[in-house]
């Protein structure tokens, strides 16, 4: 029991020390639903300094804003939608991981779901052109050969 | 006949792909546009930084084409933009200032030793106006047309080339 206890506070150390290396505050919640979406949101965003970080896990001066900015949003009871409005809106699409669809990214969405479509279409028409070869019975004059190598390799 | 077109088919998808992903891969993430071009400059409550008592807000920026440079006593390469901010202020370019994250003591000192080419500095300690404005870093500097509204955004350090090819011109365009 006690060595739970020593094994939890050590754990607690590090997360906590780590968090503050790594310059993130650790934020106060009442409401865990409203913890879990902080930190969605917070890794949904990009960083628009860094370019290669989620603004949840970013040094820049910038992205200590942008997630005050979503803290501070959050309490004031706004939905997911409105709080990524609000940043597009400032720092345009390029923070979403994921790219709204909309008319400049229909390509973007739509290529990966066109090219499956595409491979599945070229594996049914191989499937069906190999079944055809197959189910091709054979002639009378190609049975015959069968039979006659069978045959040869038996009586030897 | 089908499969020879198949096979056809094949290097034209890659080579539509390979097209693709070379013009996708070789735009610079760092030089994508504001999110806010073409939209009006966003409506801001404030003081100036020479005068605690005067308030100004977006109106400000009315009337007139005016460039708009966000900048900070802690930021470098603002020091080294000013001579081209003084340039511009020689060719009557109306300029208001964003005295960005900043502390009125510094911001004043700043504008005393590099000299200052702005009619107004907007006073922005808690950097509310430049997240607003999309502003990452300073300097940066966006153009406001005699509506209000945003025309061309320079992020970064304007270098003496850029005050003629690129601030100049579209001043004359807005104008």
């Amino acid at each position: 029991m006690a060595l739970i206890r020593v094994v939890a506070a050590m754990m607690i150390m590090i997360i906590a020390s780590s968090a503050a290396a790594g310059g993130i505050e650790l934020r106060q919640f009442d409401d865990p639903v409203m913890q879990a979406r902080y930190y969605d949101l917070t890794a949904a965003m990009r960083c628009p300094l860094c370019e290669n970080q989620a603004i949840g896990d970013s040094n820049a001066p910038i992205a200590a804003d942008m997630r005050d900015r979503v803290y501070q949003l959050l309490q004031e009871g706004r939905s997911d939608i409105e709080i990524v409005d609000h940043m597009v809106q400032r720092f345009g699409e390029y923070i979403l991981y994921n790219p709204r669809l909309e008319n400049r990214t229909y390509l973007l969405w739509g290529l990966p779901i066109a090219l499956v479509l595409l491979g599945a279409l070229v594996v049914v028409l191989m499937v069906r052109a190999r079944r055809n070869a197959s189910a091709k019975a054979l002639s009378a004059e190609e049975r015959q050969r069968v039979e006659a190598l069978v045959n040869r390799k038996r009586s030897s | 006949m089908k499969r020879r077109l198949l096979l056809l088919l094949l290097p034209l998808c890659f080579l539509g792909l390979a097209l693709f992903f070379y013009k996708g891969l070789s735009l610079d993430p760092s030089q994508r546009d504001s999110a806010l071009m073409a939209r009006p400059f966003p409506s801001f409550e404030a003081v100036t930084l020479r005068d605690e008592n005067q308030r100004v807000d977006q109106t400000l920026l009315e009337g007139e084409v005016t460039l708009v440079n966000v900048w900070g006593e802690w930021c470098p390469a603002c020091k080294q933009e000013m001579p081209q901010l003084l340039e511009l202020a020689d060719h009557d370019v109306r300029m208001i200032g964003v005295n960005y994250r900043d502390i009125r003591e510094k911001g004043l000192a700043f504008l005393n030793e590099f000299g200052d080419p702005f009619e107004a500095n907007i006073f922005d300690p808690q950097g509310e106006l430049g997240f607003d404005l999309g502003v990452y870093g300073a300097p940066e500097t966006f153009l406001v047309d005699a509506k209000g509204v945003i025309r061309y955004h320079h992020k970064g350090y304007i270098s003496p080339d850029d005050v003629r090819e690129r601030i100049l011109p579209e001043v004359e365009k807005w104008r």
